[in-house]
């Protein structure tokens, strides 16, 4: 029946379909809405005591769907300084798995913005970010992290090569020496992603090219939020498509899903290039969320 | 509290014109220039640079390093500059040195507020186009430089909010650390560089209560251990500056021959902060008033100057 097929579409995608919810349940009498959900076996499963429930996973998703526009209008709202800094305590209070947003802050942003996120930590929480991540994260990542989001880094052009290729060797040989020691906690590579500026770095990756023949992020794959920073100091671009594609995949989890508002709200002017995303976009969002998406993308020239 | 006395009525056009007359002919009117610059705060001093500019076309500071020379003309130097600027020059020729002035660095990073250390990170790059995390980086290695970029890097919670149980149980692990010969070293710096200053004034109060003595005296250890010397120096900033700035100046005095670097930078940096309190505890300390040892150890034009800083009037 249409309206089954069209209230399965209206839960399917990321965001709900208000509207087209709206239309079929309305006006919906008991005997539409029980068969819708007999007929729904994606959602509804029949119970022993004799009615149709709501499977458990559905329950979940469901409040996540409806929840993605409302996050992504409070997130788009937010001072950026403030948003960062609330995006940043929420990641260190999910956990290991959500460091890599902390790293995607601390290296995408500009110092200055990076900086106005720390103040705005201060308003927030009472407390720095470096004391919260360096109390609470006690694994190989925190002398990364804590260093990462201390950086204030020069943003001129200038670029001692000499200097760059040094380094590119430094960072090969800390790679290498991954059986001896985690290249996460290697001092030096430590050192010098955390403070050099982002042109010189870009240099430090192209040196480390030519002289390994692979780029470093080939290098790093199994390295976790090490990859990260690297991606995020030296090529954003790849970064930011990568995160959008895995959040726009079939088997996409809740996690990745979430990146797709952050990234869109906080990466506009990357978004207006990226047209393969977009297209999918159109596919695969739904509702007042997929709207309020492509309104932002849109409006991204401001 | 300040000790520079500064006059109600400033008239930067005319202080501009009395330093170009200072200035002009062969020899240099020092006198007039340490009477004017000597009496200006630092929003003061900024104006009159813009004034002379405008009227001249000539960067005061340049006219000023041409036509003095020596002590003098260092801790004028240091004194005409924004005060960020001038812990940015500070901080680089303590990075530079051969052997650089762990110190110093330390005594900038931790006695600034947080947004003095800001500033301080700004002007650094517009001066030197590099951070300045990234060039304590690369003139220091091993524990030390970790301790001095954290120290740099820092930006602090300003607050009064203190959580006594962390304080409690931080201390206790800064003692667990220092006690084993083998420093857990990251502990110490995690602590010392990311707390709020009134955090670890809690931590260290705490330590005290629980050891009986203090943390400073339990990081007195062999001298040749520079991280434990750097430790002790970050500890005793953070905990009284007032009272390390004293200690810095009485070595500076004290015994054969003048730090004239340490005696300019504290003097020049804290005139308009709190150098009257550290007046005061030098006194004590020393029975005897800073003017007075000022006096015995320096002489001409370099003398006036810091007597002046130091609240001497004319």
């Amino acid at each position: 029946m249409a309206d089954l097929e069209a209230l399965t579409k209206a839960f399917s995608g990321i965001g709900v379909d208000e509207n087209s919810l709206i239309s079929i349940l309305a006006n919906s009498n008991h005997e539409h809405k029980k068969s819708l959900r007999k007929g729904c076996s994606k959602f509804f499963i029949e119970d022993d005591n004799g009615f149709e429930r709501l499977h458990q996973s559905t329950v979940k998703n469901l409040k996540l769907e409806f929840k993605r526009f409302r996050d992504a209008v409070v997130l788009s709202l937010l001072h950026p300084w403030e948003r960062d800094a609330r995006l940043i305590e929420k990641a260190l209070k999910q956990g290991p798995r959500h460091y890599s947003v902390i790293v995607e802050i601390a290296c995408t942003r500009s110092s200055d913005e990076l900086l106005g996120a720390r103040k705005a930590y201060h308003s927030l929480f009472d407390h720095s970010i470096e004391e919260d991540l360096a109390s609470r994260i006690k694994g190989s990542e925190r002398k990364l992290l804590v260093a990462l989001v201390s950086a204030y880094r020069y943003e001129g052009p200038k670029v001692d090569e000499d200097v760059a290729k040094s380094e590119a060797e430094i960072l090969s040989s800390a790679i290498k020496s991954a059986d001896k020691r985690k290249p996460i906690e290697d001092e030096d590579a430590i050192m010098i992603l955390s403070t050099r500026s982002k042109p010189h770095l870009q240099a430090v990756y192209e040196h480390y090219s030519k002289i390994c023949g692979k780029t470093i992020t080939e290098d790093l794959e199994a390295e976790g939020i090490l990859k990260d920073t690297v991606e995020c100091l030296c090529t954003p671009a790849t970064y930011f498509t990568r995160v959008l594609e895995a959040a726009l995949s079939v088997d996409a989890d809740e996690e990745s899903k979430r990146a797709l508002t952050r990234v869109i709200v906080t990466q506009k002017e990357f978004m207006v290039k990226e047209g393969n995303v977009l297209n999918k976009i159109q596919g695969i969002l739904t509702g007042s969320y997929k709207d309020f998406v492509l309104g932002l993308v849109a409006g991204g020239k401001n | 509290m300040a000790t520079i006395d500064v006059p109600h009525q400033v008239s930067f056009l005319e202080d501009a014109e009395a330093l170009r007359k200072a200035c002009k002919g062969w020899g240099t009117d020092e006198k007039a220039i340490i009477s004017v610059l000597g009496h200006r705060n630092a929003a003061q001093r900024k104006q009159i640079r813009l004034a002379y500019e405008e009227l001249y076309q000539e960067d005061l500071i340049k006219r000023l390093e041409s036509e003095l020379s020596g002590d003098f003309e260092k801790a004028v130097y240091r004194w005409v500059l924004d005060p960020a600027d001038r812990d940015a020059v500070l901080a680089n020729v303590a990075i530079k040195k051969i052997s650089p002035d762990h110190h110093v660095i330390i005594e900038i990073s931790c006695t600034r507020s947080p947004e003095e250390l800001l500033a301080l990170r700004r002007a650094y790059q517009a001066r030197y186009k590099h951070s300045l995390e990234e060039d304590v980086a690369a003139h220091t290695k091993g524990d030390i430089r970790k301790l001095l970029v954290a120290l740099v890097s820092a930006f602090r919670y300003d607050g009064e909010e203190i959580n006594t149980r962390r304080a409690n149980s931080e201390a206790n692990i800064l003692h667990d650390a220092i006690k084993d010969e083998a420093f857990n070293h990251e502990e110490v710096i995690r602590i010392l560089s990311t707390r709020s200053k009134m955090q670890l004034m809690a931590t260290f109060n705490c330590y005290r209560d629980d050891q009986g003595t203090t943390i400073t005296k339990k990081l007195l250890g062999e001298s040749g251990d520079e991280f434990l010397v750097a430790l002790r120096t970050a500890v005793r900033c953070l905990n009284d500056p007032k009272k390390y700035f004293e200690k810095v100046l009485r070595n500076s005095i004290k015994g054969i021959g003048t730090d004239e670097d340490a005696l300019t930078r504290v003097i020049v940096t804290r005139a308009e902060k709190d150098l009257k309190e550290i007046k005061d505890l030098y006194h004590k300390r020393n029975s005897m008033p800073l003017e007075q040892a000022v006096a015995k150890d320096t002489s001409g034009d370099y003398e006036a100057f810091l007597l002046t800083l130091l609240g001497k009037e004319d």
